[in-house]
């Protein structure tokens, strides 16, 4: 009676480690420390699809654990990270990375600073005139 | 002029403000669509789920018969409500492939005879690979690709009676 109670405990806490044992493997390191450091410095600029608003690397959703595994995967095969950046946005849109990039639609929000300081720079020339007047 | 520069700042103040309850009133849409909609499906090759040799891969859609492909779990709560919408589909004579998001055969079995089978293939997902490929973002999703294997359209969330018209509307324009 003792043996089958603690058979079944056995098989209970084993179930889950034996059927989703694979997706343990997303989050162990890569063995050349510079491709791991790669696929790191990507995944912390993915966006996860899940938890929006967070990056990949610090999600815990299980789709943002495969993003990773399926990084390192890629990296771990040779693939430069920005490739597979450009892979990820072919798939999920502009929107799931966090790194900006210049194109026409994005092209105000990189222009709006050096219209700032152009704005500023005149306002500036008027209050040296004043001055010298 | 100068009685114009002094309302500048309010009519500014009201414009941010309008933009402010535009967003609380109606927030934008927050889900992630795929960017593979008009695009060829990706290349995919998932063991079956209830037979093996019943392989979901890319070569299957390109029969020139448009499909439904349906990402979803048997550990997905809202997936059962879909169901049986999904069999009045296929009663109707709409191919349904499944794609199972980290699933094991028992489980599936269990779903399909509690529920119901719509699917005329499952394929096995196990890492997301083949979720991730079709830029899906959770489960359910439905995707319309057509007979030479492009995606045609996707349908996010589950997929309600009301839904079904513009679904069949998709895949007749797929043919």
């Amino acid at each position: 009676m003792k043996r089958t109670a603690l058979l079944a405990l056995a098989a209970f806490a084993l179930a889950p480690a034996s059927s989703f044992a694979q997706s343990g493997y997303n989050d162990v390191a890569l063995p050349n420390p510079q491709q791991e450091a790669q696929a790191k410095a990507l995944m912390e600029t993915i966006r996860c699809v899940v938890c929006q608003g967070q990056s990949i690397a610090d999600s815990n959703a299980d789709l943002a654990a495969d993003m990773r595994g399926m990084i390192r995967e890629r990296i771990g095969k040779g693939e430069s990270a920005e490739s597979v950046r450009a892979w990820l946005i072919e798939h999920y849109g502009d929107w799931v990375s966090f790194k900006p990039t210049l194109k026409g639609s994005s092209a105000p929000l990189w222009l709006l600073p050096l219209f700032a300081f152009l704005i500023g720079a005149f306002l500036m020339r008027g209050r040296f005139k004043r001055k010298e007047g | 002029m100068k009685r114009f520069w002094l309302w500048v700042p309010f009519v500014l103040f009201v414009a941010i403000m309008a933009v402010f309850a535009r967003g609380l009133i109606s927030p934008t849409d927050r889900a992630v669509a795929s960017a593979m909609v008009g695009k060829p499906m990706p290349q995919i090759a998932l063991a079956g789920a209830l037979d093996p040799a019943q392989m979901v891969g890319t070569q299957y859609f390109k029969d020139g018969k448009p499909r439904l492909l349906n990402v979803f779990a048997s550990w997905c709560i809202p997936c059962v409500a879909e169901v049986p919408v999904l069999m009045q589909m296929q009663a109707q004579g709409v191919e349904i492939t499944g794609i199972a998001i980290h699933d094991t055969t028992p489980d599936l079995q269990k779903f399909l005879s509690a529920n119901g089978n719509p699917y005329s293939r499952i394929g096995l997902d196990a890492n997301s690979r083949a979720q991730i490929a079709f830029g899906s973002a959770g489960v359910p999703e439905t995707f319309v690709v057509d007979g030479n294997g492009v995606i045609r359209h996707q349908h996010i969330g589950v997929i309600t009676p009301n839904d079904v018209p513009i679904i069949l509307a998709k895949l007749k324009a797929a043919q």
